[in-house]
């Protein structure tokens, strides 16, 4: 018999009038290289019908089940249970984005705000004809832009930056890391004064306070730490011309 | 209960809905995207290889062209596909391609120079040209003659997703995330738009449009393991099988992909056993060679399926608390090979079992799982349903029919944009030849039957102190998954097929008498799930049905009981209806003319030899084409091609493409 874990999950639907916040307590028993997308759904299925969470590709790949894992935003479907020591694991829905109830939160309608907030596309005055041949690109900067263009949005890094708990309006290190990816694309033809008006200010890469919680929780490693320093400077010279 | 009105109306936020948005935007229709989670998110991101486009850049794509491609494709389908509809794909291809890369995809790009690569085993030099330096770059992939799959490093799908995603963005397309459409509105054989859920507060609207597509994804979720994200059941499909006027196509072609993650069931590539990787059973031994002693782990992926299935119905698995599994040895590569060339592949496992696979001795546990499904919303080559005007289906979802009774790696997520760019012109000329019609009555009709339908479900609460063994839809769910796995598998018999056909009849019953926790029609994922869970059943009915029936062995699908390829009696394809209140689909035929093809049915080049039935019309068509060939020296490719198999396309798409030191050859 494998040891039994204890879950503490946040409940709330926000929608029943009557309900209040509170912390949920459900006991299974581990299974070898249990995650926390087979736990959830154990006791979904078995616990509790009326669980909120969100999972898609369950890999790791798709960024739909960042939650707070025993106080660290983290994506859930590739945390091992047996990674808390003492079995005990709490639960919490990631905070900044809107509540749908329990551990699921919108994040959808924030990412396409922030989308369009900096224009997250290529920017040109090229037609392209999909008949001809591409152009070619340099090999080192075409996996440049795709170290970057590697974010999948799950929005770990706006809930752990602190900026963002005091200025509401902060775009957050995805957001910086999107410009950052455009900036890197020879393809884009945006120049630094351009980017100067989407980031340029308080709200933008001078309201970070380089706390780094976005770096130390990123799930994909990106060098968040590097490219908001980067842009800083280079926004810095354009700010001062 | 409000009614919305939108010229095309999109259900499925994936690369395939969001490209016919895109098409249909731009050309000034009102375009409204309806997603259940952010766009960003939909399964096509899991696509990791690559995508197949003849750009013939690579060395190791020298000479290839739409024709190798159309080839390629054909024989993978097992001669199930459609030819027309496999030429217009192979000829758009490369234009997807270029478009996606105007769009920003950062594909892999081509270094000049010599470097080492791997081809069977051995160490391999190949040299790249000045000339292709800086262009996309493409791998090798199963069932292929030459390299052409391009990729970005091993997120591919990821990269192309984000790009569509925020072209439809800046391009101001109303995308709505979690919404789910929960019936399509339809009158006679006209379809009107969906009745669609919100399943952040529960609330039911109607949307009316000119053009419903329907670009759900594929239905991986029916079965008991599977490569596929959670959201992968079918349900777009479903939608339009219950208009009893829509039909699906080839349900029983599902193709199994051999080394999954287990529990997970995420794929490991198959860059593993390339690589010289090696499977074992529960006791550590290496099977396959006695089974396929030439090919060994490296015969095709339908086969290496077979014969692990084969194995562990021996009783040579690992049994474990997710069921039994074999194993997947790459330790015997060592470490520097696997951090080099197998990296993901080592994350994966650390992160989701806690195990290196680079230390010795320490093995991947894998067991074959469902992985694509073939068929879907049958529709002709524009994408419309033939039964149900109006209503549109592309890519998992769809049996446009470019796969056959399989699919080529590579060739799902070309297939996503590539159908997304030629059905979204076919729906832009459908809203331009049509007008919007606002039928308010027939709208309100449609929600209140799905409101009713919640209703009734939501009648059967029940207290969390009282038990429900046998009337909870979980139960039911997996009990389905379990059937479909067991019986409706990688092998099939008659007896296990009408088994499974039975029990999942009796499944359909019983989820009309679920007992449910919670009576709120929102924040309730127990409702949710009792209404997929009866679409989804269904869907396996027809799958169930479809393999029963088709007494040959085609593609994926496998008939222990009819092992040879039946050319005579089956090429054709298996047309799916539902009629309301019956408890088993209506399967119907469609013949699959030979002497249409451009090529006629032969031998794949791989899989067992002599295990065809023979059509006559096979050799007399066979000799049609060589005569056509042989009568006309003087044509280029494309007049022989014309002549032989002329084939439909949108205008814009029908230009020559341009590859590199050949020009438009």
């Amino acid at each position: 018999m494998s040891r039994m874990l204890t879950f503490n999950i946040f409940k709330y639907n926000p929608l029943d009038k009557n309900d209040k916040p509170k912390l949920q307590t459900y006991e299974i028993e581990e299974t070898p290289g249990m995650t926390m997308f087979v736990a959830l759904n154990y006791i979904r299925d078995r616990l509790d019908h009326t669980l909120q969470f969100d999972f898609v590709c369950r890999a790791g790949i798709c960024g739909s089940c960042a939650m707070v894992i025993n106080g660290v935003p983290t994506l859930a479907c590739k945390t091992l249970t047996s990674s808390y020591k003492d079995g005990n694991i709490t639960l919490l829905p990631l905070p900044v984005f809107e509540l749908i109830g329990d551990l699921s939160i919108d994040t959808a309608n924030w990412m396409k705000d922030m989308s369009k907030d900096i224009q997250s596309w290529i920017h040109t005055n090229e037609q392209t004809d999909i008949n001809k041949l591409e152009k070619p690109m340099d090999p080192k900067v075409a996996d440049d832009v795709f170290e970057l263009d590697r974010c999948i949005e799950c929005g770990c890094c706006v809930s752990a930056c602190g900026t963002k708990r005091m200025r509401p309006n902060f775009k957050g290190a995805v957001a910086l890391n999107r410009v950052a990816r455009y900036e890197a694309d020879p393809r884009d033809q945006r120049t630094d004064e351009e980017l100067f008006e989407i980031i340029g200010d308080d709200n933008g890469v001078f309201g970070c306070m380089s706390l780094l919680g976005c770096d130390d929780t990123c799930p994909k490693h990106l060098p968040l730490q590097t490219k908001i320093a980067y842009l800083r400077r280079k926004m810095v010279k354009e700010g001062l011309k | 209960m409000k009614i919305f009105y939108t010229d095309t109306l999109v259900i499925g936020g994936g690369l395939a809905g969001l490209r016919v948005a895109i098409a249909t935007k731009k050309a000034g229709f009102k375009t409204t995207v309806l997603s259940l989670v952010p766009v960003k998110r939909s399964h096509s991101a899991a696509a990791q290889g690559g995508m197949q486009a003849s750009l013939a850049n690579s060395v190791m794509g020298k000479g290839d062209n739409e024709d190798v491609h159309f080839e390629d494709t054909v024989k993978g389908s097992d001669w199930g596909c459609d030819q027309k509809v496999a030429r217009m794909f192979t000829q758009v291809a490369p234009k997807a391609i270029r478009e996606l890369t105007a769009w920003g995809v950062p594909w892999t790009r081509i270094i000049q120079g010599s470097k080492e690569v791997i081809i069977n085993s051995q160490k391999t030099t190949i040299t790249e040209e000045l000339e292709s330096h800086g262009l996309i770059a493409s791998r090798d992939f199963g069932g292929t003659k030459k390299w052409r799959t391009c990729y970005t490093a091993d997120a591919t799908g990821h990269s192309m997703l984000y790009a569509v995603a925020n072209e439809a963005i800046k391009n101001d397309v109303t995308i709505l995330e979690k919404k789910e459409a929960v019936k399509l509105i339809y009158k006679d054989d006209v379809c009107y738009g969906a009745v669609v859920k919100d399943l952040m507060n529960g609330k039911i609207s109607a949307y009316l449009a000119k053009a419903t597509v329907i670009a759900t994804g594929g239905y991986g979720r029916i079965y008991e393991a599977s490569t596929n994200a959670v959201i992968c059941e079918g349900t777009g499909a479903a939608l339009a099988l219950e208009t009893g006027v829509a039909k699906l196509a080839n349900m029983e072609a599902v193709q199994f992909h051999p080394t999954a993650l287990v529990p997970s069931g995420i794929l490991m590539t198959e860059g593993c056993r390339g690589d010289g990787g090696i499977l074992r059973d529960v006791d550590g031994y290496r099977f396959m060679p006695d089974y396929e002693p030439e090919k060994k782990e490296l015969a095709s992926r339908d086969v290496v399926s077979r014969r692990m299935t084969e194995h562990i119905r021996k009783g040579k698995g690992v049994p474990s608390p997710y069921g039994d599994h074999l194993w997947l040895d790459i330790s015997i590569l060592g470490r520097e090979h696997i951090e080099k060339n197998l990296r993901d592949v080592q994350e994966i496992c650390i992160n989701f079992l806690g195990i290196d696979p680079a230390d010795e001795g320490v093995w991947i546990p894998v067991r074959p799982m469902q992985h694509y499904s073939m068929g879907g919303i049958k529709v002709d080559y524009t994408g419309q349903s033939p039964h149900l005007k109006g209503l549109f289906s592309c890519g998992e979802a769809a049996c446009w029919d470019l796969h056959g009774f399989n699919r080529l790696g590579g060739n799902s997520v070309a297939e996503t944009v590539v159908s997304g760019m030629i059905i979204g012109e076919y729906v832009v000329k459908y809203c331009q030849n049509h007008n919007l019609e606002f039928d308010t009555k027939l709208a309100n009709d449609f929600m209140k039957e799905f409101d009713t339908q919640q209703d009734m479900i939501l009648a059967r609460v029940c207290k969390i102190d009282q038990k429900f063994n046998d009337k909870n839809i979980y139960d039911i769910r997996d009990r389905m998954r379990k059937i479909m796995m067991d019986k409706v598998g990688i092998f099939r018999t008659h007896n296990e097929l009408q088994e499974a056909l039975d029990e999942l009849k009796e499944l359909l019953k019983l989820s009309d008498g679920v007992y449910i926790r919670s009576d709120m029609k929102s924040a309730n994922p127990g409702l949710i799930d009792t209404l997929r869970v009866k679409k989804m059943l269904k869907l396996a009915l027809c799958i169930t049905k479809g393999a029963l029936l088709r007494t040959e062995s085609r593609g994926a699908h496998t008939r222990e009981d009819y092992p040879k390829r039946d050319d005579e009696n089956w090429l054709k394809r298996t047309i799916t209806s539902w009629k309301d209140g019956c408890d088993e689909p209506i399967v119907e035929y469609e013949d699959i003319d030979i002497m249409e093809m451009e090529l006629a049915p032969g031998f794949r080049g791989y899989g067992k030899k002599g295990n065809i039935i023979e059509h006559p019309n096979s050799a007399k068509r066979l000799k049609e084409v060589e005569q056509i060939k042989q009568n006309n020296p003087d044509k280029d490719r494309f007049e022989i091609q014309k002549m032989i198999m002329p084939y439909p396309l949108p205008k814009k798409y029908q230009e020559k493409n341009e590859r590199v030191g050949i020009g438009y050859e």
